[in-house]
This record gives C-alpha cells, sequence and structure tokens, in this order.
C-alpha cells in the first residue's frame, strides 16, 4: 500500500527528521487559508499515488494567498497518470536550497537485508544519474537485529561529499529513516530531495513511502490512511472480499486461482488472439460468495465478450468451487458466455456437478482459452448481426 | 533417488489440528509420506485421528523430534505464528523446513532467514506449496493425483501454474524425479539455484524444467548459474509478459532493478543462457518430450 506525501513525511516527522510546516487542504479557500497561517508564500503540491507530479505540472509555488488559492485551483482536479487530484499538499517554501540529495531505504532481495540508497545527485532527474553514473549511488545494507551504525552514515556522509557539519544531522536522519521503515513495516521510505537549506540545515522536502501489505494487520493506524478515493471501486470490493483485481482493458474476463497461474491464463489469452479484461485472483479458499464477488466484479466491465475460469485445486476444491460458480449464476443475470476448466483436488466433482447445470468446460488451459476466444468472436458476430 | 524429501522423510507438522493441517496431513499421509508427529502447543500427549492412522500430538518440535526422529517439519499456522513456528523448527535442528503459510511480513522473514542462516536448516517457502518426490513422499499441498515417478526436476516459484505443468506432464507420461514450488515471496528460503544445484547433483534427475514470473531478479541470477554450472537440460516458462507494467512509486525500485524484472528481460537472460522458454506452459511438455 502506498502514502501520500503528506502522510509519509508526516510519520517521518514521528522519527525527527525535519519537514517543512503545511497541511492538506481539499479546496482553494483552504489552500489561502492555510497559505496565510504559513506568512503568505508557499509550495501547492497534488497528493496523488503516483510519481512525475512536478513534470506534470502538479507542484507550483505560490508568492501570495492569492496565488496558492488560484494554483491550488488549477491542481485539483487535474488528473496525472489516470488519477484525479483531490486533495493538496500546502508546504512551507524551503529556506533556500544550497544541495538536493537522495536517500532512501528499502528491502535487498538478494541480500535480504534492508538497504541505504544515498546520492548527493538528489532531485526528479535520479533515476537518470543511476543509469548514467551508477558510481553517484551509494548502498550500505542494515543488519537487521542491529540496525544503522553510525560509520555506516560517515562512510556515506563522505562518499557523497557532504560538508562535515551536517554529518551528525545526517546520521539522525538516516537512523529515523530507518527506524520509521521499522516501526512502520515499510518496504520503501525515500527522500527525494533532502536538501541542505540555506542555513546548513538538512530537511526532507518529499517523502514516498510504501507500506508492506502483509503487515497491514498488525499496522491498524497505517490501514486506516488507505485513501480509498484513489483506489477503483471495483478493485476495494475485491480486496474487502480477499480477491486481487485489477482492471484491464480486453474482452475476456478471466477468474483463476493463484497469481502465478493467472498471469499464466492472461498470456495463453493473448497467444490465442484474445485480450484479457482484467488480472483476478481468488485466492486460495474460492469461497460460493468469493466467486460470486468475482464475477460481478468481472461481468460490470461491459466490454467482456466471455468469462473463463481456470481453478487448478490444491488447497481448493473443485467441487466447492463449482458450487460457488452455481451459486454465483443463480445470483447473477447474464448472457456472457463462459468456459470451466477445473483440474487438481475434487476437479472430477466439481466437473459433474457442472456438467448437469450445461456449462461449457475445457480439458486444459490451451483448450480453455481458444475456446473462450472462439465464444467471444462468436458472441461479438450475434451483436453485429442483431 | 530424488532430491529433498523421499521413503526417509520423517514428517513432522506443526498445526496439525487445524482445518487445513488436518485435511493435507491425511493428503499426504495417503499419498504415502511418513508422517511421524504432530505439534500443537498445549495438546501434547493428545492424538491426532487421521484417516490413515492415530498420529502423536507433542507441545514442541524439539520435543517431537527427540521422540519420534522426526527429519522434516511442515508448516500450516497462520501468519502472526509462522515465523515463531520457522523459529522452532530451527532451533530443533531439523535439516528441512516447508512454510505453507501466506501473509507473512517481509521486515519478520528477514529475520527468519538471518536465523536459519546461521544453522543447517534448509527452508521452502513461505506462500509455497510445498514438494513432492512421485511414488515417495509428498510435502505440501501438490495434488497427489497429478504426478508420477520419472526423471524430470521440477522448480517453480508458482504454486497452481506449477500444478498446470507437472499435470501436463504426467499426461503425457513423462515422470517427474522431485517437484519443488519455493514460493514467490520477496524474501525465503531455497531459491532457483539452491535447487538447481541439488537437480544437477541428483543421479536420478535427467534435466529440469524452471518456472518464473516477472519481478525481483531471481530468474536472471539462475540464468547466470545455469550457463555456468548446469549440463543438465532446462527448459522455462516466464509468467506474465501481457502484464502490464505496474504504477511504481518512488525511484528506488526502478534504481535496483533496472531493467531486470519484466518477462522480456527474464526470457531474454534464460535464452542467453542456452535455456528454451515456452511461451504457453502446455508446451513445455513437446519442448522435452
Amino acid at each position: 500500500m502506498n502514502l501520500h506525501e503528506f502522510q509519509a513525511k508526516r510519520l517521518f516527522a514521528e522519527h525527527g527528521i525535519p519537514i517543512p510546516h503545511g497541511d492538506v487542504a481539499y479546496t482553494p479557500a483552504e489552500a489561502r487559508k492555510i497559505t496565510q497561517d504559513l506568512g503568505g508564500r508557499a509550495v501547492i503540491k497534488a497528493q496523488v499515488l503516483t510519481g512525475g507530479r512536478g513534470k506534470a505540472g502538479g507542484v507550483k509555488v505560490a508568492q501570495s494567498p492569492d496565488e496558492a488559492e488560484a494554483n491550488a485551483k488549477a491542481i485539483l482536479g487535474m488528473k496525472i497518470k489516470g488519477l484525479t487530484v483531490n486533495k493538496v499538499l500546502v508546504d512551507e517554501l524551503a529556506p533556500g536550497i544550497r544541495q538536493e540529495l537522495y536517500l532512501a531505504i528499502l528491502i535487498d532481495r538478494s541480500k535480504r537485508q534492508p538497504m541505504i540508497m544515498a546520492s548527493a545527485a538528489g532531485g526528479m532527474d535520479i533515476e537518470e544519474v543511476a543509469d548514467k553514473t551508477p558510481e553517484k549511488i551509494h548502498l550500505v545494507h542494515i543488519d537487521p537485529i542491529i540496525g544503522v551504525h553510525s560509520f555506516q552514515t560517515t562512510y556515506l556522509a563522505n562518499k557523497m561529499e557532504l560538508p562535515r557539519e551536517v554529518w551528525g544531522d545526517f546520521y539522525k536522519i538516516v537512523s529515523g529513516l530507518y527506524e520509521c521503515f521499522k516501526t512502520n513495516d515499510a518496504s520503501l521510505t525515500e527522500i527525494n530531495p533532502l536538501i541542505i537549506t540555506g542555513e546548513g540545515k538538512l530537511m526532507a522536502l518529499d517523502g514516498k513511502m510504501s507500506i508492506d501489505d502483509s503487515a497491514l494487520s498488525r499496522q491498524p493506524r497505517l490501514a486506516e490512511m488507505r485513501d480509498v478515493e484513489e483506489e477503483p471501486p471495483a478493485e476495494a470490493e475485491a480486496r474487502r472480499t480477499g480477491i486481487t483485481f485489477i482492471q484491464l482493458d480486453g474482452n475476456i474476463g478471466c477468474m483463476v486461482n493463484g497469481a502465478g497461474l493467472a498471469m499464466a491464463t492472461m498470456d495463453i489469452i493473448k497467444l490465442y488472439g484474445g485480450e484479457p479484461a482484467n488480472f483476478l485472483d481468488i485466492g486460495g479458499g474460492a469461497r460460493a460468495d468469493q466467486v460470486a464477488t468475482a464475477l460481478r466484479l468481472i461481468l460490470s466491465d461491459t466490454k467482456v465478450e466471455a468469462v473463463l475460469f481456470n481453478i487448478f485445486g490444491g488447497i481448493t476444491r473443485g467441487d466447492e468451487v463449482a458450487r460457488g460458480i452455481l451459486s454465483a449464476l443463480e445470483q447473477i443475470d447474464t448472457n456472457v458466455p463462459m468456459v470451466v476448466r477445473l483440474a487438481g483436488t475434487n476437479a472430477q466433482e466439481g466437473l459433474a456437478l457442472l456438467a448437469e447445470a450445461d456449462m461449457m468446460t475445457a480439458a486444459t488451459l490451451s483448450e480453455a482459452a481458444q475456446k473462450a476466444v472462439a465464444v467471444a468472436e462468436a458472441s461479438r458476430g450475434v451483436e453485429k448481426a442483431s | 533417488m530424488s532430491i529433498l524429501v523421499d521413503k526417509n522423510t520423517r514428517l513432522i507438522v506443526q498445526g496439525i489440528t487445524g482445518r487445513e493441517g488436518t485435511f493435507h496431513t491425511n493428503q499426504m499421509a495417503a499419498f504415502g509420506t511418513n508422517v511421524v508427529a504432530g505439534v500443537v502447543p498445549g495438546k501434547g500427549g493428545q492424538y491426532f485421528e487421521g484417516e490413515n492412522g492415530r498420529v502423536p500430538i507433542f507441545d514442541s518440535v524439539r520435543g517431537a523430534a527427540e521422540a519420534t526422529g522426526g527429519n522434516t517439519s511442515i508448516i500450516f499456522v497462520p501468519a502472526k505464528f509462522a515465523p515463531e513456528a520457522m523459529y522452532e523448527a530451527a532451533d530443533a535442528g531439523l535439516p528441512l523446513v516447508i512454510c505453507l503459510t501466506e501473509h507473512i511480513p517481509v521486515l519478520d522473514m528477514i529475520k527468519v532467514r538471518s536465523y536459519l542462516d546461521q544453522r543447517q536448516t534448509r527452508l521452502i517457502g513461505p506462500n509455497c506449496p510445498g514438494l513432492i518426490t512421485p511414488g515417495e513422499a509428498k510435502v505440501g499441498i501438490i495434488p497427489g493425483s497429478i504426478v508420477t515417478p520419472g526423471t524430470v526436476g521440477l522448480v517453480s516459484r508458482s504454486g497452481t501454474l506449477t500444478y498446470e505443468v507437472v499435470y501436463a506432464l504426467t499426461q503425457r507420461g513423462i515422470g517427474q524425479s522431485t517437484c519443488v514450488g519455493i514460493g514467490g515471496d520477496p524474501i525465503k528460503g531455497m531459491d532457483f539455484i539452491d535447487v538447481l544445484k541439488l537437480f544437477e547433483a541428483d543421479p536420478n534427475t535427467s534435466e529440469v524444467i524452471m518456472i518464473g514470473e516477472i519481478g525481483g531478479n531471481a530468474e536472471e541470477q539462475a540464468a547466470a548459474y545455469i550457463a555456468e554450472n548446469m549440463t543438465k537440460r532446462v527448459t522455462s516458462f516466464i509468467a506474465g509478459r501481457s502484464a502490464p507494467p505496474g504504477r511504481r512509486m518512488g525511484h528506488a525500485g526502478a534504481i535496483v532493478e533496472g531493467k531486470s524484472g519484466t518477462a522480456e528481460g527474464k526470457i531474454a537472460a534464460l535464452e542467453a543462457a542456452g535455456v528454451q522458454v515456452a511461451n504457453n506452459p502446455d508446451h513445455i511438455v513437446e519442448m522435452i518430450a
């Protein structure tokens, strides 16, 4: 789960990292008021869960409360990478920027440890810096049992050629950022830019933070920070039911158990000339209510011309899935053709149930995909003829 | 011959009385796995009345291992308690632990893995389907009905996609030595390379199928390992060619992973290492038949 900049920065501040004063505004009038309170000048920043806000025009400096109101008016409602901006962060202007640094903590999967990534070349072009001059990115691993040592941040400060007088603050910020990472079960904490102000102090001007979804059950405060307004409603409903659902643009809906098999099913739909309409992993149990919800979500997309069920039983049992599909179809009135492929644990029992109900079945994944693509084409033909 | 589990496996089931633990203990025993003990703290002295006979329950893994000679454990406990179950199995000195539990926080797994690395315990998982040596032992949830004994080794990051490929092999009469589902979590126990190494050394494995998916760089690392060290043929499938690019937050992921992580990048790395990559899991069978 990704957090907004304002949420990330507030969490950073709880761990002693200096951030600019500021507040969130949902209307231009609120932006004006906050700017007034900050002394008349501010930066207005779109709060959407994607990168590239600055380049899209979602960050504007205001020299007066009037200008803040105008800027907020321009930014609120703007679309950035498909996401609508419905709130802005109004921050005080940085007291001079002497240098922009980059600092992040994330998990290094191959070393299986948290890793500090730092660079003296922070700012919007950090990915280009990493690509063209990787020697300017410095890495240090953290022992999860011990935490950050001061000699590690001294090494980084030295590599980054930071002025001697900020080394102490740099240690506090790196160890604070790691505490923040650890306490909140983050998978990423990133400050870009971390600035050296005109007065020679360090400050986090921007913040990004991602939380490990598996840890949300023990992080209730963070779970409540989820911005449901930014989540497509279908995906939110799926999440509440324990299904993973991502809407795509194709014509074949699919319901699969297991993420790898779901991706393979989408790949094969494409291989046989269809386009997947969604990614849907029904999870381990595939209870009837989950199947019904999943089917409703798939059919809420009017571009769907056929639905392919591909369930390979392990923990999931084929007869339970078949009952789920049949009871879901009792609740949902639809003419969209469906192809069911069941294999594995209790598949024969499941197929027998489906056969009684005259469902179209398939023995292999390739056969199921070909049938689904064919019936989708046929149903399109029927629509054209009528 | 096979890898990791066989007729000599003496299995301890951690969480034997839960719903999944009960169902799959019966399935494993029916397959022929020697289930010697269950562990449920507080239920020591009781018995698990299985469909294939009763299994004594112990309060601790160490107690179970001491009393029964158990040498492998499988964990069927919820995410909240699974890290403790893994520590306990490693502390008891078991050489092999399989954890099926999903949704274990990454920071917990980093500590578990660091603890295990200081001991001689091999971990498979978490969030995996376990492994199966046809005709000998099944430790996990891979359906016993879809495997048949033979000489093809299989290693996979996916669960159900593994079944798909194994089932296709069996239907064509191509048997398997051992099928290992290593799981898809970012921090886990054995990875592709660890399993490939065992298959390379196993005289009963003639060739290997490796099933990967998008994300991370384990497939790229495996490709480099294969090019350097594998004499046996490796055939692969990578799921996720049609997946749309994710909406990435921040720059750190892009800086670390660069161009690795995509299906194209993984397939290119594997093909450069001499691995044939199928574009449909059903076709793997034709490629090796």
